[in-house]
């Protein structure tokens, strides 16, 4: 893998029983740039996800992951909490999972428990309080209200997050994401269910964390205007293979795209789906 | 049954009577089917052998009606009262001195029980009771950490109850040790236990979670009962030795308590060491979780019990994250039990059945999981309570059982309906437990 990309997926195979959910499936995430994962429902794009984040053990194939310190890490090898908290990988899930129970605040003191774990001394030396610990979890507090902040949530910050309408849920968690300070964030369609205004808010945070903070995203959506206006490579899955990887232009025009979408059989709404028009 | 209801504004009083009679019918009807064979038909084995059976039909009749009368009078104030969701307009005055009274309990309630051994001294029912209490108090405290804030349903707490009160009575009586040196080996060997039970368990959630904990509480019944060279068996073990007051034993010999401060001995001083003694193994337990909440790994115990998946997705380490809460949880169930060991000065297996399990969780369910006071406040209802009735003689579990079903209607997440957050930005706003998952 070359050092301009973060990850890359080599020969991924993803076997459930007789069904091949991903079959052979190589492509690389470029440092600092947003890749999109999009095909039909179906397709095994969440399967992706589930290998890189740990959640499944890939059948064959490997993920490897660089950091820009050149650290490097197969993530297929990690136990699933290692890879968010040695590899730096953070994910969002498509039927969001907050801590309904708990404040916005909270949840994304919960994102950052392994600096704060250490902070407390593995919790002997937080029991009594000490200053350092105090010190550390005010910086926490700090972040959470950084990111609170980012996407629009700082009044909400004391309400419990099971409270929040669908599009506040849906950027609590990737304010929670944030929080754990990741190399690579990936989103699970993170645009759906949003009305055209969220939508839009939702392009500028993640152009933000891309150009602001440095890290890279890994997409999956299925809303196209996002994935054309914030895309920088778009990678195609239709029946777990690869069918097209390129830049947005081009996967715009490319027609066995138009027809793994749409099945070819009305060109002119597969482009207009394609132009984001639907 | 809720589309059934009526379509009216949640603040209107109006009592629909219809409706009413209709469910009190229904429930008439069901108790009808269920008592003709339970209480309608006697049946009982004849003087030659054979079957003989009579009818009761009049007994039958007054439980129906029982029934009947009573579903109109819990619907009836249902709707007077509301459920708990129900938004009801209180003058704003009113609710400034309910917040203010609630905030009040806990102090007070802290400041009656340091009082209890100077104002009821010469009453030693009162002082035993309390002392039960607070045992409750501290158990139910203890099972808080892993059901209420981990949500690891936990049938089989008795065990590390269990633990602890062995650990305590063989190392005193076969090694001398005092109950001071023993208490915190107690609280570390229940604590390796919950361990010990935290591994196979690690995958498991709800259901089989509870079966299988279940299990291992009835297996350290009986390897205690089986193990007869070590433990006793049946026979338990006896000739515990009482608690000391920092080495100064509570005794009538010349260097006892009473003779050193030259005042007459009695019986009551080890008593009110006892309760204060217990007082501050509970305050400790409460201490400890409070500040544990606070920390991130009170906070990974609680996202634990929101969502898993998450928590596995945010790099906590699940694994640690539950045996953690295991171990704390049986640790001070550990402490529990070497104090009910010292107390007792004989134990046997019989203190350790399921039903001590099955009333310890009662106590965390009805006092609202997670909630400090809710748990303190249940097991005084609990325990208490089931003091206060025993003038009732045999109709005191009937009793309880309806004052259970009651509780359980109006306030079904428990005494404390609500959850306090661990950090706030601006005001500290308790969450409503409805949005809070329950242990499972």
């Amino acid at each position: 893998m070359g050092p301009n990309n973060i990850l890359s997926v080599e020969n991924l195979t993803m076997r459930f029983g007789g069904i091949v959910a991903v079959n052979e499936l190589s492509f690389a995430a470029q440092r600092r740039k947003i890749t999109a994962l999009i095909g039909p429902n179906g397709a095994g794009k969440t399967t992706v996800f589930n290998c890189i984040t740990g959640f499944y053990k890939p059948t064959t194939g490997a993920i490897r992951l660089q950091h820009d310190d050149g650290a490097q890490f197969e993530l297929q090898k990690l136990n699933d909490f290692r890879i968010s908290k040695i590899g730096k990988v953070a994910r969002t899930f498509q039927n969001i999972r907050l801590f309904p129970g708990m404040t916005a605040l909270e949840n994304l003191m919960v994102a950052q428990h392994n600096t704060l774990m250490k902070a407390s001394g593995y919790t002997f030396l937080g029991l009594f309080g000490l200053p350092s610990y105090r010190k550390a979890e005010k910086e926490a507090i700090d972040l959470a209200r950084f990111w609170l902040d980012q996407v629009n949530l700082l009044d909400r910050a004391d309400e419990a997050a099971g409270n929040f309408p669908y599009g506040d849920q849906r950027r609590l968690e990737i304010a929670r994401a944030m929080c754990t300070r990741p190399a690579l964030l990936c989103l699970d369609e993170p645009a759906a269910g949003l009305n055209a205004r969220e939508s839009a808010a939702l392009s500028e945070l993640l152009l933000a964390i891309r150009d602001q903070h440095g890290t890279s995203i890994l997409l999956i959506e299925h809303d196209m205007a996002v994935v054309m206006e914030i895309s920088d490579h778009i990678v195609v899955l239709d029946y777990g293979v690869k069918i097209a990887d390129a830049a947005p232009q081009a996967i715009r025009d490319d027609p066995k795209v138009i027809a793994a979408y749409l099945g070819a059989e009305d060109e002119e709404e597969a482009v207009a789906v394609m132009e984001g028009e639907i | 049954m809720d589309t059934a209801l009526p379509d009216m504004p949640s603040t209107s009083r109006k009592i629909d009577i219809a409706f009413i009679l209709k469910k009190s019918l229904v429930s008439a009807l069901v108790a009808l089917v269920l008592f003709s064979l339970m209480i309608g038909i006697r049946t009982e084995a004849g003087p030659s052998g054979q079957l003989t059976y009579w009818t009761r039909f009049g007994d039958l009749a007054m439980m129906v009606v029982a029934v009947f009368a009573g579903s109109i009078v819990i619907e009836w104030l249902r709707h007077w009262w509301g459920p708990v969701e129900t938004i009801r307009v209180v003058p704003p005055m009113a609710e400034k001195a309910l917040s203010l009274a609630g905030r009040l309990v806990a102090p007070a309630l802290l400041a009656f029980t340091f009082l209890v051994p100077v104002i009821f001294y010469d009453q030693r029912y009162i002082l035993d009771l309390g002392i039960l209490v607070l045992t409750y108090v501290m158990l139910g405290w203890g099972l808080n950490v892993v059901v209420g804030l981990a949500g690891l349903l936990d049938l089989g707490y008795v065990a590390f109850y269990a633990v602890g009160a062995y650990s305590y009575a063989l190392l005193a009586t076969n090694f001398g040790l005092s109950f001071w040196i023993c208490l915190p080996l107690a609280g570390i060997l229940a604590a390796f236990f919950g361990v010990l039970l935290g591994f196979p368990v690690l995958r498991l959630r709800g259901d089989y979670l509870a079966i299988v904990t279940l299990a291992f509480g009835e297996i350290i019944r009986l390897v205690i009962i089986n193990w007869q060279s070590f433990t006793g068996g049946p026979n338990g073990v006896s000739g515990i030795p009482r608690p000391s007051l920092f080495g100064i034993p509570m005794t009538a010999a010349d260097d006892g308590f009473a003779a050193r401060l030259g005042i007459e001995f009695s019986p009551t001083h080890r008593i009110v060491l006892l309760f204060y003694l217990i007082l501050a193994l509970a305050l400790l337990t409460n201490w400890v979780t409070i500040r544990l909440r606070r920390l991130p790994i009170g906070r990974a115990w609680e996202a634990l019990r929101e969502d898993e998946v998450a928590c596995r997705a945010l790099g906590i380490n699940t694994t640690t994250t539950k045996l953690t809460a295991f171990a704390t949880g049986a640790m001070f169930g550990g402490f529990a039990g070497a104090f009910f060991a010292t107390r007792q000065g004989f134990i046997s297996p019989e203190s350790f059945t399921f039903h001590e399990s099955a009333l310890v969780l009662a106590i965390v369910v009805l006092g609202g999981m997670g909630s400090q006071l809710g748990v303190a406040l249940a097991a005084l209802a609990m325990i208490g309570g089931f003091e206060l009735f025993r003038g009732l003689e045999q109709f005191r579990m009937l009793v309880f059982g309806g004052a259970m079903v009651l509780l359980m209607i109006w306030r079904p997440r428990g005494l404390i309906g609500h959850r306090a957050p661990t950090v706030f930005l601006k005001d500290n706003r308790a969450i409503s437990s409805d949005l809070v998952k329950e242990g499972r």
